[in-house]
C-alpha cells in the first residue's frame, strides 16, 4: 500500500519538472518577508480536477515568525491548497516543503511537522473530547506524562475543561472548532495550517483564537485562511490574496491596504445641514481629486480623494480642519484613511480583474 | 506500529460508544440462535456437534458484516473526518489495517459471545471440541474474508447504504461461487480448469471444509490471500482519491 503511494508521487514529479521554471518565477515574488527561515516553501503547486485547474501554479513561503492570512473568495483555491501541503490531497503538479521535508516524497516526515485544523473543524463525533486528543496524541507518538502535559497544555490554551468528558457530537460549534484547534496544536508543531480557525465562533472566542495565535505566532510559520478582512489586519504579519488558483496580490496587510483608492483619502463626517454648503467649499481645496457624498440619518460623511494618492494626506487633514474651524462645522469625525481592504479584495479578485493585477 | 495501534483502539472503542456494537452483538446472537434451534431443528437433528450452527454462518455474515465494514471509510468520508486522518503522519497501511483489525476483532467479540452454543452441546452431548474450535476458527476467518470486502467497497463511495447493498451483493458472489448459481453459468462454455478456479473462489467450499474439523493450511491461505487481496484493494481506493 506503501509502494502505490510512492509510485503515484513519483508520476507527479516528472510532470512538476516541466513547470519548474515557471514556478520559480512565481515564487521568486515571496521569498520570506520576516526574514526568517522559510519553513514552508511552496513550489508551482497545482491541482487539477479533471479539466477544472482548482490551484495553478503557487508559488510562495512562509518563515518563521509569520502569521500569513491566506485570502481569496468561495473556490479560489485556499483549501485545496491548504490540503495538498498537509498531505491529504497529492498535487497534480509541484510540491511543498515543510521544514525541508518534501511534502510528496516524504509525506509522514512532513506531516509530523504541521498542525491542521482543516475546514470545518472535523472530529471523530462519537469520541469525548479528552478521548479524541488523547488518540490524538498516540497517534503524533506522544505517551505518559509527556501526552498528559500536552493535552493539559492545549486543552488551557483553547479552553476545553469544561468539556472533556463530552462527547464531540455534543458540543456548540463554536467548541468543536476549538477542539480542532487543540487537536492542531496539541504536538506544538513547528507549523500550524488552519483553515478558518475562527469561523462559527462568537465574538470573545474570536479574540481569544486571534490572541491564541498571536501568542504562539514567535517560534511558529503560520497559515490561516479566512474570509474576515479584519482578521488579516489583527493578526496577519503577511496577507496572500488568491483567485481562481493563482496569487493576485502577496504583501503586509499595509502594503495591501496601500493599493486601495481610500488609501490616504480623507474621511469628514459634518452633523448639521450644511451638505451641499460644505461640499463646494470642499471641492474649492487645493489637491482634491473628488468627492463623495453619502448622508447617514443626521449626518453626511464626505470622502475625499487627493489628486495624487500617497501625498501630503495629513496636510490635507489639517487643511480640512482649518476649513471645518474656520465655518464653524459641527465636526463629528475627521481621519485619513490607511485604505480598505475589502476594497482591494473586491477589485483583485472580481472576474477578470484578477490576471490583470497580479504582482 | 503505534499509530495502528492507536487507530485500531479507537476504532474499536468507537464501536462500543455507540449503541451500535450492543445492538449488533444483541442481533447477531439472536438471529444465530433462531436460525440454528428453529430453521436447522437442531434438537430434531439429534446430533452433539454445532455442524447445523455454523452452516448458517456464512448466510449471516452476508448481512450483518457489510453493516459493520459500510461505515469504516465511507463515514469518514462524509463526516470529513477523513481529512484528519489522512493528514496526520499515519502510514496508509496502518490506517487501512488498522481500521480492518478493529472491526475484525469486534466480530471475533461477537462470535466468541455464541459460547453458549458450544456449553450447550458438550451439556447434551460429548462432541469432539476439536471440530467445534475449527469451526469458530474458520468462522472468524471467513468473517475476516466479508470485513476486507466491505472495507474495500466503502472506500469507494461516501454513501453508506451503497456501500452496504454493492459489500452484500460482492460478498454473495464470493460466498456461492462454487453453487450451481454460479457455476452453472460457466458450465456451458467455460473449460474445466476456469471452471475449478471459480468454484475455488468459494466460501462455502474452504469454510465447510474448515467446519469438518480438517483444518487445511490451503483454507487458511485463501482467507488469508483474500483479506491481504481486498485490503491491499482498499489502501489504493483511498490512495486513488487522494489523487483528486
Amino acid at each position: 500500500m506503501g509502494n502505490g503511494r510512492k509510485g503515484r508521487s513519483g508520476g507527479a514529479r516528472g510532470r512538476d519538472a516541466i513547470n519548474r521554471s515557471d514556478s520559480d518565477m512565481a515564487s521568486g515574488i515571496s521569498a520570506g518577508a520576516a526574514g526568517g527561515e522559510p519553513m514552508i516553501v511552496i513550489d508551482g503547486l497545482t491541482k487539477q480536477f479533471g479539466p477544472f485547474t482548482a490551484v495553478d501554479r503557487i508559488g510562495f513561503s512562509v518563515a518563521k515568525g509569520e502569521v500569513l492570512g491566506f485570502l481569496g473568495p468561495n473556490g479560489a483555491g485556499k483549501s485545496t491548497t491548504m490540503k495538498m501541503v498537509t498531505g491529504f490531497l497529492a498535487p497534480s503538479a509541484g510540491t511543498a516543503r515543510v521544514c525541508g521535508h518534501d511534502i510528496v516524497a516524504s509525506t509522514l516526515d512532513a506531516q509530523r511537522m504541521i498542525g491542521y485544523l482543516p475546514e470545518g473543524a472535523p472530529a471523530y463525533g462519537d469520541m469525548t473530547t479528552r478521548g479524541f486528543l488523547t488518540f490524538i496524541a498516540r497517534v503524533r507518538r506522544l505517551s505518559g506524562t509527556q501526552a498528559d502535559k500536552a493535552i493539559d497544555s492545549a486543552v488551557e490554551a483553547t479552553e476545553l475543561a469544561g468539556v472533556l468528558e463530552q462527547p464531540i457530537d455534543t458540543l456548540s460549534k463554536g467548541f468543536r472548532r476549538r477542539v480542532g484547534l487543540a487537536q492542531a496544536i496539541l504536538h506544538n508543531p513547528p507549523v500550524l495550517i488552519m483553515d478558518e480557525p475562527t469561523d462559527g465562533l462568537d465574538p470573545n472566542q474570536k479574540f481569544e483564537v486571534r490572541k491564541l495565535i498571536g501568542r504562539m505566532a514567535a517560534d511558529k510559520a503560520i497559515v490561516i485562511s479566512t474570509h474576515i478582512l479584519e482578521e488579516v489586519d489583527a493578526i496577519c504579519t503577511r496577507a496572500l490574496i488568491i483567485d481562481r488558483g493563482r496569487i493576485v496580490a502577496d504583501g503586509t496587510p499595509a502594503e495591501l491596504m496601500s493599493r486601495s483608492r481610500y488609501h490616504n483619502a480623507v474621511s469628514l463626517t459634518l452633523g448639521g445641514r450644511t451638505t451641499v454648503e460644505a461640499a463646494e467649499k470642499l471641492r474649492s481645496l487645493a489637491g482634491i481629486e473628488s468627492i463623495e457624498v453619502a448622508p447617514r440619518g443626521e449626518e453626511t460623511t464626505f470622502t475625499l480623494f487627493p489628486a495624487r494618492a500617497g501625498e501630503g494626506d495629513t496636510l490635507l487633514v489639517d487643511a480640512v480642519a482649518r476649513l471645518a474651524r474656520e465655518e464653524n462645522w459641527q465636526v463629528r469625525a475627521l481621519y485619513g484613511e490607511a485604505g480598505r481592504l475589502d476594497e482591494v479584495f473586491r477589485r483583485l479578485t472580481r472576474s477578470g480583474a484578477g490576471g490583470k493585477e497580479a504582482a | 506500529m503505534n499509530e495502528l495501534l492507536a487507530i485500531f483502539r479507537r476504532e474499536l472503542g468507537g464501536y462500543f460508544a455507540t449503541p451500535l456494537a450492543f445492538i449488533f452483538i444483541v442481533i447477531f446472537l439472536f438471529t444465530m440462535g433462531a436460525f440454528t434451534f428453529y430453521l436447522g431443528a437442531y434438537y430434531e437433528s439429534d446430533q452433539a456437534d454445532l455442524t447445523i450452527f455454523f452452516n448458517f454462518h456464512p448466510w449471516l455474515y452476508l448481512f450483518l458484516i457489510p453493516a459493520i465494514s459500510m461505515r469504516l471509510w465511507a463515514e469518514e468520508r462524509r463526516s470529513g473526518s477523513i481529512e484528519l486522518l489522512l493528514s496526520l503522519p499515519v502510514p496508509l497501511w496502518a490506517a487501512v489495517l488498522g481500521k480492518f483489525l478493529a472491526a475484525w476483532a469486534f466480530s471475533g467479540i461477537a462470535l466468541a459471545l455464541t459460547f453458549p452454543m458450544w456449553i450447550t452441546v458438550n451439556y447434551l452431548g460429548d462432541p469432539d471440541n476439536g471440530v467445534v474450535l475449527a469451526g469458530y476458527l474458520g468462522s472468524f476467518f471467513m468473517a475476516g474474508g466479508y470485513l476486507a470486502i466491505g472495507s474495500c467497497l466503502s472506500a469507494v463511495t461516501r454513501n453508506q447504504v451503497i456501500a452496504f447493498v454493492v459489500s452484500v451483493a460482492v460478498s454473495f458472489l464470493f460466498t456461492v461461487s462454487g453453487l450451481p448459481i454460479v457455476t452453472d453459468f460457466f458450465a456451458s462454455w467455460a473449460p474445466q480448469q476456469v471452471l475449478s478456479t471459480i468454484a475455488s473462489f468459494s466460501f462455502l467450499t474452504h469454510f465447510e471444509a474448515i467446519t469438518r474439523g480438517v483444518i487445511d493450511l490451503r483454507d487458511i491461505v485463501y482467507f488469508v490471500t483474500l483479506i491481504a487481496t481486498w485490503l491491499i484493494a482498499c489502501g489504493i481506493a483511498v490512495d486513488m482519491k487522494k489523487a483528486g
